[in-house]
Formats: structure tokens, sequence, C-alpha cells
């Protein structure tokens, strides 16, 4: 019985000690006409060799490939000992920290993570993490509307440079609390926010205007000048940054005149791996003003009985085990293998590798787009910085491209058509450190072919 | 035995200069403007490899995990994470692909997500799964707000309350609020059954549907489940499964038989992935018929041989997207290869023996002399005492009983939850614990109610053993430290 | 045992309302309320110039392992609140009826809010488990 370690003998003493005849007595307050006998549907058990043959198949059908797309996930690299330790059964088989005194490992892994993202983010505080980076702007557009006391409107600005992904998961989040998220639209020769475009709000109620830095176009936003708007119009700022682009852009801490009032995004970056999806490692950092309003777990450094520092969970009256309806969120577990993961990659990284890291990004992007940028029918999108990512330009669809490229192992990009039609056939790439100049030309290649061989045909 | 030693902060082991070299790549020039430039470097540590992989396994040996010792956490099914899934779902195929890489780069993890999507939809009874949700908490966001899009598709958006049982998770209140609902709250009957009368008389045309653990956070089967979902449907209202327990009942009674419209399972907990220190967890969503096109997009489609994601053109009536891509992934893996370890004959194994476990657990300790909370029932997966007799006559709370089983080796139960029941621990052995085990926890618990009797300061003051003693939590609260900060320049 | 001033009046949602000279009326939390609750580490004070109805929830106390609303028992504009509970939530704790009051309101006068309970009525509705 895998996992299960009884004997029949064990069975029976403890079946005797309770009273019972048998295993199925126990099931007797159960209506009967609602037992069953088997599960069809469910195949039978296979050993740990079979399936892990299975696993082995598939996983290598889906193979190695060389990644291009960013787009809210990046590839980058994870130090070693960042799995070898968050797996150790102590972290990976541990679960919320109820028990501060049997969970300290736990909770100052939390506390190192919060100043962490405090530390980047330049903010006062930050949560332990939250599920993803989508999710975790949800989560800030509500946590907004509570920290605005004076705004009644529950109106929040979401530019259309925020990752379309993410405006979704905001949407579909915030609905039933009655949010209106309004797009703000964007400049299509430098792919960023028109700041002149806030003018019409001027003299309205508007809660929070959301800023993504660097935008889902890779394109670096005029955070100042949208950051004074809010703030001289009453607004709050909600900043949704890349943590990795924080080793070289001005943090959300520092955004205008004062800064933003709440920071969150996708720590997946730091130690998490694509893995098809998930899971990642949403953030949230705010001033302390608003850290009542905050969602999700935070860990507090304190003193035990005898004035030895320790750590446990505080502030916990926001959340929905104390709080119930009337909590914060009904967030409960969050991301906490993912957080650790993140907090041991940054502690190997530290400023300097981190700003390596960063700078490696930024330079590789600038040779691919320079190198994709030279094939005949593609150009550059926008102009004006960006950071690891950007839109290229086709002369012809790119979902034809994208398919041939695929079947020569290279992910070649996100195609924008559907979510940004206006765009023509455009293409959003990405090259962060794990790229090399080689990986570079190995895509500029294919993609040449494929571009002379469609021309000649 | 733990360490008591403190560990620094990782920040007060850091000295300028110092760093773990080998995982920086080259240094190269980034064309960034001034004007877009971060003017001081992050405050991170800066620490040599040895220093950071000494000072992580350092914190990781001041906690308890189930590799490490029994936790006997109730709601949360802490049960052996078997070591195969962690290592099947880190193959370096699954691991390196883009959630946004073409269909046809992934048609093997997508392969594993269908028929972890086709398994769930059999073991719950349902007509249809969605795998995305990230954790429990959002699939009971996800099941509300698929019967509030039900309603409103109806033409029936006067429907806005939500009923809950005053023995629910924090989490079901908390989600109706989130969807903009009212949450009316019906008592349970003193033999933890929900108060039926006090159910219909809650009912009305505002019910948009309720929400229900079964087995209940008491710890026992409702055994009025049929004539509920009968009384909820009859008053237009939609049936909402709470799947924290579902250990109790895998492979002997399904969801969808007993009524419900729509499910949530936690995977962290039934289907044994790891709870990671608080996460990931994954709450995958079952529906019947009625909810089918409102589930959470992306859902795994076939269309013939090939597979792809389901998105809001297949499904027009989607609540939406609730993660940035398809949901905790690695999760759902980890999840596909318990799931196929253990077969649909094991699938029943899993409720036999969880149910064998806390009910020899509940008569063992019965016969020691302990208060069960609802000793007329059987228990199911988990079961309830209450030491309010301890609390008046020594003094002694359920606070104290469960620190002082830290020093016996045994990560305490759920204390103080649910809120109706006095003094309260909610015990949940699952069914990977021993025998042995169990009765070194019930003499561990006899032991600590001695010593109650006869020296209550000892079990007051506990922890002894542990890294640190009992924290100012007061403290914490009053005097905010949530992140380190470097010292002003 | 809790302390019951005569001099005041209660609500069963555990307020004591007390009348100032100049006709305005001070609300705060009986030392049942703070004993059940615990130490106090936050406490949330309207802003002047709220206006409340009777039965509104006016302001929030939190305990470590409780959150509170605190429910204006009569109609009227908030004249102050307490804000050195700020920084110091303990004052609720250590003096109930005295430091730790938490606002006071301007009554609007004519409408009745909930039944308020004389000191013996309060105690009373205590025993009872009320």
């Amino acid at each position: 019985m895998p996992y299960i370690p009884h004997t029949s003998v064990d069975i029976r003493a403890m079946l005797d000690r309770i009273g019972a005849r048998s295993i199925d007595d126990l099931f007797d307050e159960i209506p009967p006409e609602l037992r069953i006998d088997s599960l069809p549907g469910v195949p039978e058990a296979l050993s740990e060799m079979d399936v892990s043959r299975l696993a082995a198949e598939r996983a290598a059908a889906d193979g190695r490939v060389l990644n291009f797309i960013g787009a809210g996930a990046y590839e980058h690299h994870i130090p070693a000992p960042v799995w070898a330790l968050v797996t150790r059964g102590e972290i990976y088989s541990a679960y919320t920290p109820y028990q501060a005194e049997a969970s300290q490992g736990t909770l100052q892994i939390m506390y190192e993570f919060q100043s962490m993202i405090a530390g980047l983010t330049a903010m006062d505080v930050s949560n332990s993490s939250l599920y993803d980076g989508a999710s975790a702007l949800a989560e800030a557009c509500l946590m907004a509307v509570r920290a605005h006391r004076r705004s009644k409107s529950a109106r929040i600005l979401l530019p259309a440079t925020v990752n379309p992904a993410w405006r979704r998961v905001a949407r579909a989040i915030t609905e039933g609390q009655g949010l209106a998220l309004e797009e703000l639209p964007y400049c299509t020769e430098q792919g960023t926010t028109i700041p002149g475009s806030l003018a019409r709000f001027a003299g309205q109620d508007i809660t929070a205007v959301v800023i993504q830095q660097p935008n889902f176009f890779g394109q670096l936003e005029d955070v100042d000048a949208l950051t004074r708007w809010a703030r001289a119009n009453g607004a709050l700022v909600i900043a949704a940054v890349n943590p990795v682009s924080l080793a070289l852009l001005a943090p959300p801490g520092e955004w205008g005149d004062g800064g933003a009032d709440i920071a969150c995004g996708d720590a997946q970056p730091f130690g998490v791996p694509l893995s098809s999806g998930g899971p990642y490692v949403g953030f949230m950092a705010s001033r302390m003003e608003h850290v009542r309003q905050m969602p999700g777990r935070i860990a507090g450094r304190t003193v035990d009985t005898e004035g030895k520092p320790g750590f446990t969970l505080t502030l916990q009256a926001r959340e929905q085990h104390i709080r119930r309806g009337k909590a914060t969120s009904n967030i409960c577990t969050n991301q906490g293998l993912l957080m650790s993961a993140a907090t041991i990659h940054l502690a190997l990284l530290g400023p300097a590798g981190l700003e390596r890291v960063a700078r490696a990004c930024v330079a590789r992007t600038r040779e691919l787009v320079a190198a994709l940028g030279r094939l005949p029918g593609v150009r550059a999108a926008f102009a004006g910085p960006r950071f690891h990512e950007a839109v290229l330009v086709f002369d012809r669809p790119v979902a034809p491209l994208l398919e041939s490229l695929a079947a020569e192992g290279i992910v070649g990009g996100l195609d924008l058509s559907r979510d940004y039609p206006e765009l023509g056939d455009a293409l959003l790439v990405c090259a962060t450190e794990t790229r090399t100049q080689a990986d570079v030309e190995t895509y500029a290649r294919a993609l040449g072919r494929l571009l002379s061989h469609a021309a000649a045909a | 035995m733990l360490t008591r030693k403190p560990e620094p902060l990782i920040f007060e082991l850091s000295r300028g200069g110092r760093g773990a070299t080998a995982q920086y790549p080259a240094a190269e020039e980034a064309d960034i403007p001034a004007s877009h430039r971060r003017r001081q470097a992050p405050p991170l540590p800066e620490v040599s490899e040895l220093q950071a992989v000494r000072h992580y396994t350092r914190l990781s040996q001041l906690n308890f995990g189930i590799d490490t010792h029994f936790y006997p956490l109730g709601s949360c099914t802490m049960k052996y994470n078997p070591r195969a899934c962690n290592s099947l779902a880190m193959l370096p195929g699954f691991l390196g692909r883009h959630p946004l890489a073409p269909a046809a780069t992934g048609q093997g993890a997508m392969a594993c997500l269908f028929e972890l999507q086709e398994m769930l939809r059999h073991v719950t009874g349902m007509a249809g799964v969605s795998l995305t949700p990230m954790a429990g908490a959002q699939g009971e966001f996800a099941g509300v707000a698929m019967i509030r899009a039900y309603h409103r598709a109806r033409g029936d958006a006067a429907r806005n309350e939500i009923i809950v049982p005053d023995a629910a998770h924090g989490t079901n209140p908390a989600t109706a609020t989130m969807c903009g609902m009212k949450v009316r709250e019906i008592p349970s009957l003193p033999d933890g059954d929900v108060d039926v009368a006090a159910l219909e008389a809650a009912l009305s045309p505002a019910t948009a549907g309720i929400m229900l653990t079964n087995p209940s956070t008491l710890g026992v089967f409702e055994r009025h489940i049929v004539e509920i979902a009968r009384k909820v449907h009859d008053a237009g209202g939609l049936l909402y499964y709470d799947g924290a327990n579902l250990n109790a009942i895998l492979g002997k009674v399904r969801p969808g038989d007993m009524g419900f419209d729509v499910i949530h399972m936690n995977l962290h907990k039934t289907f044994s992935t790891p709870h990671g220190g608080g996460g990931p967890g994954s709450g995958a969503v079952g529906v019947g018929k009625r909810l089918l096109p409102f589930m959470p997009v992306p859902v795994v489609g076939r269309e013939g041989e090939r597979l792809r994601w389901l998105d809001e053109r297949d499904l027009p009536q989607s609540i939406g997207r609730l993660s940035g891509f398809m949901g905790n992934t690695g999760v759902l893996l980890r999840a596909w290869v318990y799931m196929r370890i253990l077969g649909a004959a094991g699938m029943r194994r899993v409720a036999e023996f969880s149910t064998l476990n806390a009910n020899y657990l509940l008569a063992r300790l019965k016969e020691a002399g302990f208060d069960a909370a609802y000793p007329g029932r059987r228990a199911s997966h988990e079961f309830i005492i209450t030491l309010k007799r301890q609390a008046r006559e020594q003094e002694v709370t359920a606070m104290d009983f469960a620190k002082r089983l830290l020093d016996h080796g045994y990560h305490a139960p759920t204390t103080y939850f649910p809120l109706l029941v006095p003094e309260c621990l909610l015990i949940e052995p699952t069914e990977s614990e021993t025998r042995e085990e169990l009765d070194g926890f019930v003499e561990a618990l006899v032991a600590i109610k001695n010593e109650a009797e006869n020296d209550a300061a000892r079990v007051k003051t506990a922890p002894h053993t542990m890294p640190v003693r009992r924290l100012d939590d007061v403290r914490a609260a009053r005097q905010l430290d949530v992140a380190w900060k470097p010292a002003a320049a | 045992m809790s302390m019951i001033p005569a001099d005041l009046r209660y609500t069963k949602s555990h307020e004591w309302l007390r009348t100032l000279p100049d006709g305005s009326i001070e609300i705060g939390i009986t030392d049942h309320a703070q004993q059940t609750l615990g130490d106090l580490v936050f406490v949330e004070v309207p802003e002047a110039g709220r206006v409340l109805a009777a039965g509104d929830a006016c302001a929030v106390v939190e305990s470590v392992k409780a959150a509170s609303d605190v429910y204006s028992p009569v109609a009227g504009e908030v004249v102050a609140g307490n804000d050195r509970l700020a920084t110091q939530p303990e004052l609720v704790n250590r003096d109930p009826y005295g430091e730790g009051w938490i606002l006071r309101l301007k009554p609007a006068g004519g409408t009745a809010g909930p039944a308020l309970l004389d000191a013996d009525g309060y105690r009373a509705d205590i025993a009872a488990g009320g």
C-alpha cells in the first residue's frame, strides 16, 4: 500500500481499540445511498519506477528549446544551492508557521525576504509573498481602495502597457467588489503611457494609478511624471515592477516626488524555474501607513519571554482566520517555498551579482534587437530606452514564423496580434543573461532563413 | 533536537565586497539613461556561497517539518510528501518550458495535466475541472465567482447572499465578501451537524448559495447533506464544497453525488503536494454541468491526439483568469505523480486509513481521560478534543498543551479552531503515520495532562527546549519590525 | 471582575457613553470588553467631521488574536477621535473609561439608537453571557 504503513496486525488491533469490526464500519454515518465501491476513470496504481519512466518520456518529449519569451516569466540562471536548500525536508515539508517556536527557520526566511523586497523597492514594508505577479496586482488594486479613505470612486487607471494577462486577472478578481479599472492609451512611437493622457482625469476622484516598469513592451515609462500627476491629483500610485530591473532602475519608493504607495510584482526571476507557468511568487510592498491594509502573511521580529530575539507572524488581525468576512483578503496559504528560493537566490547574488544579471539582460536584448532588426521586413517597434524585452514589427504575420521556429527548437517570442492588433504583426522578444551571443546569432540565422525562404516562395 | 543557538540575519553576515562570485555573469554595459537609474545600490547582503548555504541550512534546522516530526495539524492534512513527486516534477523538460511557448512544445506536460483533470473529475464526481486556482482560497474565490456569474447569466442578479455555517474556515466568509456577496451565518447543532431549521429560515430569494465543508471542520460527516442539498436547490441556490477535508472521503463518497455544484480541492492537502512552509498550494475547482461554461481559464482541452489550452474564446462566459499563466503547474505535476502511484485503490485507502488513524487516536485519548468535543460521533479523518475542563481546573489552556507538545517532539495540532469549541485541539493524524507514532503522541498528551495536574507552571511556560521560548506577539504588533534596514550612513 | 462605573451608560455590544458638560458624548469600550480582547495593539479612530448613524461601525479595536468593530450607540457628528491611541493603544487596556476614550461626537438628537443600559443592566447582561 503506497505510503500507508499499516500491517494487518496493526489494523486488527486498532479496530479492536475503536470497537469496530471493519474499516468500512468507520464510514457508517455516511448515508448508504451516497457510498461508492469503485472509482471508474481513475487508472490503477503504478510503481514509482513506472511513473518515472512515463514522466521522463513526457518531459523528454517537451525537450529543451532556446527560449526568447519573457512576458511575465523569465529564464534566469538558478544557483545550484537554491533548490538543494529549499528541498530540505525542514523547509519543503513544513507548513505556515502557526507554532512560531517550532518554525523559526521559516519565519526568519520570511523576515529576510520582506527585508530584501523592501530594500529593492525602497518601500517601508513588504509581506512574505502572494500567489504571483498578476494576482499581486489585483490585490494591490483592492488594497488601494481600502487604503485611500477619502476616495469613494474605486476608479483605478490601468495603462494598456501593463501586462494584458495581469490586467485580465485584476479584472476577474476585483469585479465582485465593483472596482472600475479604466485603460490609459500609449504612444505608438515610444511604446509608453502618454503622461498627457491623464489630463482628462484632472479634478476627478481617482483612487489609484497603476504604473508598470519596465512595461509589458520592455520600454521604460516616465514613472516620475506619472507619479507626480497622481500625487498632485490625490491618487495613490501602484507600481508593478520586475525586481531584476531594480538593480539598475529607480525603485518605486523614489519615483516622482515621494514615491509610489504600493509596489508589487513577481519574484519568479529569483530562483524560480519557468516550470510551464508556476508556481511563481508574487510580492507586495507598501508605505508603513498602509500596512494594516496589506493582504498576506507578515513575519515580525520580537523577543521571547527571556528577552531573546525571535520571529512570529504578526498583524494577523488583518487576516481571514480572525476577521473572516472583513479580512483584507481571503488569502491563507501563499508561496512559502518559492519565497524561500527567492531569498536564497538574492542572498547569493547580492547587490553586485544582481547588477551583473540586470546589465547582461539589457546587453543581450540590445544585441537581439540589433540582430533581428537587420533582417529584411523586421524593425523595432519603439524608440526609447528599454530593459530586457522589446517589440519587433514584421511585414507578415508572425504566427507561422513562430511555428516554424519551434520546429527548429527555438521559441521565438510572443505574438502580440491578439492583445495589440493596432501594432500590426508584432512580436515581443526577451533575452536574459542565460542567452549567449551565439544563441542570438542562432535565432537571427534561423529567422533570416525563414524570411528569405518565404520571400522566395 | 533543534539547536537553541540563534542564527544572525543574513544581513548581519554581510561584508562589503564579499560575494558568491561563481554566480555572477560577465560584466557588461547597460545603456540605461541617467534619468531612469537607481542612485544607490539595493541593500542586499554580501556573503560567500558557503556562508549562504550554511545560514539557510541552519535556519532549516530551526523548523519542524513532516520529514522530521509528526505534524497532526487539523484541517491541513500533513501527510508524507513522496519525494518522487518532487523529482519528477523537476525533470528539465517540464522545468525549462516557458508557459507561453507553442502548445506543440508542451504536449508532455499537458498530457499529465489533462490526466490530472480527468482523475480529479472522477474522484469528485463533477462534470468538469479547471486546474488554474493557485491555492484553496483562490479555488473558493473561483467557486463563488462562478455561482455569482451563473445567477447573473440567468438574469437573477438579486441573489447576493452566501450562507456559511459558524464552523466554517475564515476563508469562506472572506471569499464571499471578495465576490461582493453578503454572508449569512447559520449555527451548528450540539451534535456537530448543520441546524437544518436555521438553514431553512435563512434561505430566501436572495440566496446565491451555501458553502459547506463535509466532513465539517468539527470532524464529523454532515448526515443531512442530501436534505440540505435539496432545500438549497429548491430555494434556487447552489452548493459549494470546500475541499479542505476531501482526504476523509476520497474514493468513498463523491461531492458530486452529494449534490454539490462546485468544489475546490486542496492539492497540497489531499494530493500530498508539499506545504513548503506556507505554500505553494493549488486549489483546482470541479463543477457540475450548470457551471461548466463559467470555469476559470485556461483549461486543458483535447482535439483528437493534440492537447491545447482552452481560453476565453472557447469559454466566453468564463469568470476569467486568476493567474498570470495557467496556475501552479509544478504543483499540479506533483499531484499527478501522486495520483498515478496511488491509483484508484490507493485513493480509497487514503480515506480508509486516515479515518482509521483518527478514530484510533480518538479512542485512545478518550480512554486516557480526554474529552471529545463530539463524543457520540465517528471521527472523520480528524477530530476535536476540548481542554475546557483542564483550563477551568488547572488554568492550563489548549495553547499551553500545544506548546508543551513541541518539547515532546510533536508539532501541535490546530488550536482554537473551530471557534465554537472552547479550548480545542483539532487533530488530524493522516494515513501515513504508523500506530507507534500515534501511541507516542498519546503518551505525550497523557504526560502533559499529568504534568498539568502536578506542575502546571511547567506546562504554562512551555516550550522549554525549542530555539526560542514563547514570543511576545503583543510587542511584535505594537513595535512593528518587519524589515531589516541598513544603519543610516 | 470588571469595573462598571455607575455614572455611565452602556450598550450590549460593550461600548460606554459619557455626556460631557458641553453636551457632546464621549464613547469608549468597557473594561469587560478590553479584558476579553486582551492587550490591544491597534485602535483605528474616526476622523473629526464624519457623520454617523446610530449603530454605525465607527472604530476598530485590535488585539493579537481578535479584531472588533466599535459601534456608535447614537447618531451624530464626530468631534474628535482620540489620536493618542495611534501610538498608545494600551491606554484602552490601562484606563478604558478615562484616557482610553475612543471618540467624541455631537449628538444629532431625535433618532433613538439601540437601547442603552445603566450599570446594573450592563452587569446583568454580562452575567447572562452577553
